[in-house]
């Protein structure tokens, strides 16, 4: 079969099971766009293509399967660096299509070139530059294999005008499907190494002051459920880093909740006393371990990680094993039976309680508003969560208000949290929300957005409105950039320097209503369930609520900067002045 | 490479005794890498991401005109090397990297050298070279090139002594390397 290369890499992408792309055309990649009216391949319009970058990402986190954004070359690839690199840094498995310039105007600085694999290389699992139509169904099924297999990453196929353009010879092809992939470069390792896996259950048996760090690995490898069957027969506590919340229940008895910088006392503190942790697709991000000289001192280490360049890379492990979290999970809880668990496991009971003492002592906490002043965001969470249904899904974007989405918000279920972790972008939460919305349009989908971020994306929801995707936006408006603001505050003796906003400029209600939302302006407590209740009974275009929140509110604990995790800092209104035990309890 | 046995952090074999305290100094990596475009700039943005140099570069195909060999001499402290090998390891066009030790390895290197010596002082160039490798690949009347093969130690030695004449111009190959017949096995 005849094709050109346009219609072969939209055949190619409605073969992998791509339903959705996120997009914008343009010059270099309208031969593409033209195949896309004949495809059942749903396309979502977006307004600027860092949008589409974050849509394809929500999508990847609300689903589990690759994200798919197409843009055109030059200055549209430029702008979905960002989301790139937020997948990168994210593992969130990602296909991104690129236009570009004929390959005969390559390197000839022509209108629209940038050299997108160039710019792309270091913040891409792997990119492509096809220079020949026959090679697009095998590149885009190695695209998607190396998105979706090993640590999921970002990938990145560039496609030069001349080779898609039905006008230009060098678009003929013939059609083909790769029935396997020939990557001899690439050999991801699944299963982990049973002396290792042995080792680590050793350990287990031994330790007397264990605590499980899942992180976002756990959600990747679809391990929920062993993790849950892992902590349950071990009875071991466990610790849910920002990109895990979700991959255990909240609600769970064992459940500590998220350790780090903005991390609970308890979840913080059982780390660092452990004699045991054991790191299931965690990667020791700097905001959860602190100083890492002082990081858990007794600790010894287990680390499972599908990317063995992780192992070692800033705790050296006492068991190190590369694999998939799930199959290594699963193999751990079968040789933890042959060693005699749960019966034979050490007694572990003081360890418990001193646990238990900590969440009593120090529960989050926070000093609710007085009548006539601004909203706490806190209460605003409390009452979101109160009145969503449990699986409701949440994104955020970055800074004080995606702190308190992860502490206040109960994740009892997985990929029900999407957020930007390791890159930390502002305006993330707007068009993540609407990509795991068009993902999941069986859930309720909020994002929680702060006043700064808002404004970094707010367009794309003349998007979710013209194609009917309800969202729904819960802007925590502190008038301030709110994390610097804190900063500035506690380590810059509240010399305040370019954070301030403004409450009411823009006018958030107004401009929600100008790109065809529904939009609320919410400044009592008694306003801010009615208004939740309001926004959670429209399903037929997004709700954008303006909720009025105090900028003097800091985020607790905290943990600064380059500091031990031993100097945890809390909220000296609600919680007695700390006397942590510094040594082995 | 495995590092399923845990010891990603452990030190590489370091025969100068510099040991884990995190010293720079060379380490030879031998690449294997799909022969294809691009996969240079990949492999050296891994080091360049850290700050640093290569000290010098060697690619060509091997037996199988698919696949490129990089021998490569990099400055970096020993203890983050495995780490950065890894990463390499990770990258999809990467099909094998090991570090050669000096000990397990047979190593050439080419100098060209282009000195200012005339026709007169061409048999005091031949003496000067005598227990080297090396021959004259050109002259004039005011300078001859030659060409040096030899251990990378040989090679610093031959430099040292053109330098006596005058250098004009130097090109050196870089290391080229395998492992001994012992240490493939």
């Amino acid at each position: 079969m005849q094709l050109n290369g346009g219609q072969a890499l939209i055949k190619a992408l409605e073969l992998e099971g791509v339903e959705v792309i996120f997009g914008l055309p343009g010059g270099a990649i309208l031969p593409v766009y033209d195949p896309i009216i004949d495809s059942p391949i749903r396309h979502v319009l977006v307004r600027h293509e860092q949008g589409a970058g974050h849509m394809a990402e929500g999508y990847a986190h609300a689903t589990g399967r690759p994200g798919v954004a197409m843009v055109t070359s030059g200055p549209a690839a430029t702008n979905i660096v960002t989301p790139l690199c937020d997948a990168y840094m994210d593992s969130i498995p990602m296909v991104m299509i690129t236009g570009q310039v004929p390959t005969t105007a390559l390197g000839t600085d022509a209108f629209q070139e940038c050299d997108t694999t160039g710019i792309t290389m270091p913040v891409t699992k792997h990119n492509f530059l096809v220079t020949s139509a026959a090679d697009i169904p095998r590149v885009i099924r190695e695209a998607f294999h190396i998105a979706t297999t090993g640590r999921p990453g970002p990938v990145l196929v560039d496609i030069p005008k001349d080779i898609v353009d039905p006008k230009n010879p060098k678009s003929a092809m013939e059609w083909y499907w790769p029935e396997t992939v020939d990557l001899p470069g690439y050999n991801p390792r699944t299963t982990g190494d049973p002396a290792a896996i042995r080792h680590a259950a050793e350990l287990i048996m031994a330790a007397e002051r264990p605590v499980i760090y899942a992180g976002g690995g756990i959600l990747k490898a679809r391990a929920a459920e062993v993790l849950l069957e892992l902590a349950e027969m071990t009875d071991i506590r466990v610790v849910t880093t920002l990109m895990a919340r979700g991959a255990f229940p909240d609600d769970h008895p064992l459940c500590l909740g998220m350790p780090g910088m903005h991390g609970n006392f308890t979840a913080i503190t059982a780390m660092q006393r452990s004699d045991l942790l054991i790191a299931l697709g965690s990667r020791f991000d700097d905001r959860v371990t602190g100083k890492l000289d002082g990081f858990a001192p007794d600790a010894k280490v287990i680390h499972v990680d599908i990317d063995p360049a992780e192992l070692g890379k800033v705790r050296r492990p006492d068991a190190g094993i590369a694999g998939d979290c799930r199959l290594v999970i699963e193999e751990l809880v079968e040789a933890l039976r042959e060693l005699g668990a749960p019966d034979a496991l050490t007694d572990s009971t003081d360890w418990k309680s001193t646990i238990s003492g900590w969440q009593e002592t120090h529960p989050l906490a926070y000093v609710p508003s007085e009548p006539g002043d601004l909203l706490k965001p806190q209460y605003v969470l409390e009452q979101l969560r109160e009145l969503c249904p449990d699986d409701t899904i949440v994104a955020s974007g970055v800074g004080q208000h995606q702190m308190w989405t992860s502490q206040y918000w109960k994740f009892n279920h997985p990929y029900t949290w999407v957020n930007s972790g390791g890159l930390g972008t502002m305006g993330f939460a707007v068009p993540a929300a609407i990509g795991a919305k068009v993902g999941r349009p069986d859930r309720m989908v909020w994002a929680v957005d702060g006043d700064g971020c808002f404004q970094m994306t707010a367009q794309e929801l003349v998007t979710a409105a013209a194609e009917r995707i309800p969202v729904k936006i819960a802007i925590l408006n502190n008038a301030y950039l709110g994390m610097v603001r804190q900063w500035q505050e506690m380590f810059y003796e509240e010399r305040y320097s370019e954070v301030y906003l403004s409450p009411d400029l823009p006018d958030y209600k107004m401009w929600a209503e100008a790109m065809g939302c529904v939009g609320m302006r919410v400044e009592s407590p008694e306003e801010v369930g009615p208004a939740i209740e309001k926004a959670n009974a429209i399903n037929d275009r997004p709700v954008v609520i303006d909720f009025r929140t105090d900028a003097s509110e800091k985020v607790f604990p905290m943990v600064a900067a380059g500091a031990n995790n031993d100097e945890v800092m809390t909220d000296e209104r609600t919680q007695p002045a700390l006397d942590i035990p510094r040594r082995r309890p | 490479m495995s590092i399923d046995d845990g010891h990603a952090t452990s030190p590489s074999a370091n025969p100068d005794g510099v040991g884990t305290t995190g010293a720079v100094r060379h380490h030879l990596l031998s690449v294997l890498v799909e022969n294809r475009p691009g996969v240079l700039t990949r492999v050296a943005g891994l080091f360049a991401r850290r700050g640093y140099n290569i000290h010098s570069l060697a690619v060509a195909p091997t037996e199988d005109p698919a696949v490129s060999r990089i021998s490569m001499v990099v400055d970096v402290a020993s203890s983050p090397l495995p780490q950065m090998m890894m990463q390499l390891d990770k990258l999809i066009n990467v099909l094998e990297i090991s570090e050669l030790s000096p000990a397990m390895a047979v190593e050439r290197e080419v100098l060209l050298a282009t000195v200012g010596a005339g026709p007169d002082a061409l048999g005091e160039l031949d003496e000067a070279l005598a227990g080297f490798d090396s021959r004259v690949l050109d002259s004039d009347d005011s300078a001859v090139t030659v060409s040096v093969l030899g251990t990378p130690e040989q090679i610093d030695d031959a430099e040292v002594l053109l330098a006596a004449f005058g250098l004009l111009a130097v090109q050196r190959s870089g290391r080229v390397a395998l492992s001994t017949l012992s240490a493939q096995d």
